[in-house]
């Protein structure tokens, strides 16, 4: 049913640009991966803070707002070249299981990052209750989750 | 020398068979993919931090102490899943110039977090919970943020074969920094 959709995908002019071209691919990956070291950095202070771990000591509120910039940059940046690349091969990628599975994560990544985690974030005080740590546990499972899939999109 | 023994490991058969297996070496080299998140996550957050752009209300030392833990156990599955992909074709990385880049840079990078932690951090009782960290602090964090940046790019390329030496004609400058026998040998 999507299928039409994706083939014209990989005909627009973007799409058809970074399929031809030997560097747009392999430079656009490469930030795509700076994004995912961001990414990374933006979610662990959190996700470990939440945890129990990591920068204990600091108001878990303070640095939900602070890490918050950096985790749209980094969002910003991979969308931006997740895009692009998607384009390039999107008839494989409707084919891929991988695929499916990061585009299906990655929507309720997002939304439980900014509906749920980031008010629990906000309410929880020096000492993070049960419900900052599961909240930060589902984080790091649904983000992992999306850039193990992201990254099996190339082997499968 | 050098040639001969990566050319013997290269044929060891574990390494024969880490390169051909259908899902061990995808799974090292997705760890080693996901552990950039852990290692160059945290270490850039410490980067924005000591460059004094982010989290200017935590005291570096909350991240030199709390979370460079982490960093380091991110580092040891960077290292650990790096070597095994090297074992995998060792002649093959040796050979191509993204990875000697990324070595010579991951060198630089090395030194640099020494420099740092035996210098500037020593002195750091007396700066570490300004939001703006001394001079030396923040060059350490900007050549950190620049060195791990060509590290992760020049680490992604290796996987691309346009100046491996098997794919002659190539410019001279190639065939050099690649370190490509030249014709003879």
């Amino acid at each position: 049913m999507l299928e039409p959709f994706f083939r014209w995908c990989e005909s627009t002019l973007i799409g058809r640009a970074v399929a031809e071209s030997v560097w747009a691919f392999p430079i656009l990956e490469a930030i795509h991966l700076l994004g995912l070291c961001m990414l990374g950095g933006a979610l662990l202070v959190v996700d470990l803070r939440l945890l129990g771990t990591g920068l204990t000591g600091q108001p878990i509120a303070q640095l939900a707002r602070n890490a918050r910039r950096w985790l749209i940059t980094a969002l910003a940046i991979m969308v931006a070249t997740g895009i692009p690349l998607f384009l390039s091969e999107a008839i494989k990628a409707y084919y891929n299981t991988s695929f499916w599975v990061k585009m299906i994560t990655l929507p309720i990544a997002l939304l439980f990052t900014f509906a749920v985690r980031e008010r629990v974030a906000r309410a929880e005080g020096l000492e993070p209750g049960v419900r900052g740590k599961v909240v930060g546990a589902v984080s790091l499972a649904l983000w992992f989750t999306v850039a193990a899939a992201g990254r099996w999109i190339g082997f499968s | 020398m050098i040639e001969r023994f990566l050319g013997w490991l290269g044929e060891t058969p574990w390494s024969v068979a880490l390169l051909e297996s259908l899902y061990v070496w995808p799974l090292v080299e997705s760890t080693h993919v996901l552990a950039l998140g852990l290692f160059v996550g945290t270490t850039v957050m410490m980067d924005l931090r000591l460059v004094g752009i982010a989290f200017r209300r935590v005291p570096v030392q909350a991240f030199t102490g709390r979370l460079l833990p982490w960093t380091h156990i991110g580092f040891a599955v960077m290292a650990v899943t790096g070597l095994l992909l090297f074992y995998s074709q060792p002649l093959r990385y040796y050979h191509n110039v993204f990875f000697r880049v990324k070595v010579l840079v991951l060198i630089a990078a090395g030194i640099n977090a020494f420099i740092f932690h035996r210098g500037a951090q020593r002195q750091a009782a007396e700066w570490a919970d300004d939001a703006m960290p001394s001079r030396a602090a923040r060059a350490a964090g900007a050549v950190s943020l620049a060195a791990w940046t060509v590290v992760v790019v020049t680490g992604r390329l290796i996987a691309y074969n346009w100046f491996d030496c098997d794919l002659q004609p190539q410019p001279d400058w190639v065939n050099w920094a690649a370190g490509c026998a030249a014709g003879s040998e």
